[in-house]
């Protein structure tokens, strides 16, 4: 599969994040890759080593002007911004309109060879209807209707869009799980951060995790290779919510799901907290399970993490939690078994 | 003498010692579950399904009732595969799903492997009963999860009937309902795997429904709202089942490995066996009644 010639000028959107920090630095140092440009609206705050740094806002038509320039071949798109940073209007702009603005970019651009977008898994939304398992080909039970879970499908017909009209590019798409890792941070770590981890009462959705360090590779590898087409990307494995939770030693409490989103509300009001979106809710009420057997036939590898693995290297990372229930059961039985 | 001892150790045969057997007293096994529990420490399938917790917790609850409350038969269980992928199709009945629940109970006792059910979607959307489905190994009655659960040789489980079959009248008892729409056919023919008829005798007389409150029932986004001789007049005493004998049986199974997987895209076929099945099991349960005799005795 590796038909086209590789990449020699990259471009890596939202570099001034972790995730697309972490994607620039890991091709720079592949020698094939003659530059390396990373474009976001604020500096990044660690140096890129040889990555340029171009601070464009890719709501604005500028960014056309800088693949022209470079004769860029590689775009990795991953400027989507998933968690509740601002107002909810201008991360729809900077999400779809930034993406439109750089699609239409490619599409005018000749030494444009391929594209690798980052989607999520969110854009399978979550509802009891759902199949367990969800295929790269199934259409969501109850699409999203909210939030960056909204963005992520629209931005997806738009590359779906840019793929009928310039059928020579080679376009990846990519549909994330939630990412977790030392370096992550998110609406969910931020959840399984709060002192009391409030659950959705009567429910316990199935979860999966992809540790950064893999999706950092698959989208290395995705940059650097030729896989045209739309892929899962999860950790191996299934783990249920009151089960990671357990494992990350966080004390809980169910609450009927229409009061966590009151809580959430006065939370993100009046302590700074980012609240519950109602793509988080759901997720956390129904939950979502995907099927990564395309991704691992097709790059013959399977991220090094399972959901298990990715769950722990991120608690361990973490200030240790209270594990004063497990303690208090040990010493117990201890005693009761003398 | 050391040296003497390692010699005669050297040439001696090997007598494997019996490993003790880890907490065989219920007290600490049921310590050990705890333990497992509070730290998060087993796991899952991708359907969610929980094996710990279902042999420890739910399966031990269902076998009371299977045991002593309903005293149930089970015929014709050298039908049942010992590995490889198989499809139960059974009659569904007695306004409460408590056949299906049962049905897992003999599987599992007997056949020693879990059986996989597909369920309406209304159980996934009730707090408490989806994620408890879940663990107890069961998914949404969906193509894709079916072919999933086939293609790794499980047993999967199926009542083709539906709402219009466990929700019938108590005077429609044991008249079995249009099998959908013979989905569960055309799965089991791209599998290839066999279809096992069943037949459930006894769970029509647990909830005997004699009336449906459908103004009720809309308002709830309920299929049906029963009326029996004990519910709602006895509040929720009324959902103690009564006690009926049952007695399930188990077919032959219907080989479909003569038709292909190309037979799926047949709707012809796909009709014909859906027929022939549902012949099969209504057959089923006219002779299971049959030797059953009275229902409460």
């Amino acid at each position: 599969m590796q038909a086209r010639p590789s990449a020699r000028v990259v471009l890596v959107t939202g570099v001034a994040r972790s995730l697309g920090a972490r994607v620039a630095t890991a091709l720079q140092a592949d020698p094939g890759i003659e530059r390396v440009i990373g474009v976001d609206t604020v500096a990044p705050p660690v140096t890129l080593g040889r990555t340029e740094f171009v601070r464009v806002d890719l709501r604005t038509p500028a960014i056309a002007g800088i693949i022209a320039a470079a004769r860029v071949d590689t775009v990795v798109h991953l400027n989507l911004v998933t968690a509740p940073s601002g107002p909810r209007a201008t991360i729809k702009e900077l999400n779809v309109i930034g993406t439109m603005q750089l699609l239409a970019a490619c599409q005018r651009a000749e030494s444009m060879r391929r594209l690798v977008v980052r989607s999520s898994a969110a854009v399978y939304g979550s509802s009891p209807r759902d199949p367990a398992v969800f295929a790269e080909t199934d259409e969501p039970a109850r699409p999203p209707r909210h939030g960056f879970a909204k963005d992520a499908a629209e931005i997806e017909g738009y590359v779906r869009g840019l793929q009928r009209r310039r059928s020579d590019l080679s376009v990846s798409v990519l549909r994330f799980a939630n990412f977790l890792g030392p370096g992550v941070d998110s609406p969910f770590t931020r959840y399984l951060a709060l002192p009391v981890v409030p659950t959705v009462l009567g429910f316990d959705p199935r979860l999966q995790f992809l540790h950064e360090d893999d999706g950092v590779e698959v989208l290395r590898r995705m940059a650097v290779e030729d896989h045209p087409g739309w892929y899962n990307v999860a950790g191996d494995g299934v783990l249920l919510l009151s089960q990671t939770l357990r494992r990350a030693h966080r004390p809980t409490v169910p609450m009927p799901a229409q009061s966590i989103s009151v809580l959430g509300d006065m939370g993100r009001r009046f302590g700074g907290m980012s609240g519950f979106s109602p793509e988080l809710l759901r997720w956390l009420t129904y939950g979502r399970v995907m099927d990564t057997s395309r991704l691992a036939d097709e790059l013959a590898w399977r991220p090094e993490y399972t959901t298990e693995a990715a769950l722990a290297d991120f608690v361990a990372a973490r200030p240790p939690g209270g594990t004063a229930p497990l303690d208090l059961f040990d010493r117990l039985t201890a005693t009761l078994g003398r | 003498m050391e040296a003497h001892r390692h010699e005669r150790d050297a040439v001696a045969p090997v007598i494997p010692l019996r490993t003790p057997e880890p907490a065989i007293n219920p007290v600490g096994r049921t310590v050990a579950f705890l333990r497992r529990r509070l730290a998060g420490a087993y796991e899952v399938d991708e359907f969610g399904f929980d094996p710990d917790l279902n042999e420890s917790v739910l399966l031990p609850i269902a076998r009371a009732l299977y045991e002593h409350w309903f005293r149930i038969d089970v015929e014709g269980l050298e039908h049942l595969p010992a590995d490889g992928a198989a499809l139960l199709v059974a009659n569904h009945s007695g306004t409460l799903p408590m056949d299906a629940l049962m049905l897992t109970v003999a599987v599992h006792d007997h056949a020693e492997r879990p059986l996989r059910l597909l369920g309406a979607d209304l159980v996934y959307q009730i707090p408490v009963l989806g994620h408890l489905a879940r663990k107890a190994g069961h998914t949404l009655a969906n193509p894709g999860d079916a072919r999933r659960l086939l293609a790794k040789d499980e047993l999967v489980g199926v009542f083709p009937e539906g709402f219009k079959g466990i929700g019938k009248p108590f005077a429609e008892r044991y008249r079995l309902q249009r099998f959908g729409r013979g989905g569960f056919v055309r799965t089991a023919l791209e599998a290839g795997a066999p279809i096992i008829p069943v037949a459930i005798v006894g769970a029509e007389e647990i909830y005997p429904k004699i009336a449906d409150l459908r103004p009720l029932a809309r308002l709830l986004g309920l299929p049906y709202f029963p009326v029996t001789p004990t519910f709602p007049l006895l509040g929720l005493g009324g959902l103690v089942p009564l006690p009926s004998r049952w007695l399930i049986e188990i077919g032959p199974p219907v080989e479909l490995e003569e038709y292909g997987p190309d037979a799926a895209d047949d709707p012809m076929t796909v009709f014909e066996l859906t027929d022939h099945v549902r012949e099969v099991v209504q057959q089923m349960v006219y002779d299971a009644l049959m030797r059953r005799g009275s229902a409460f005795r």
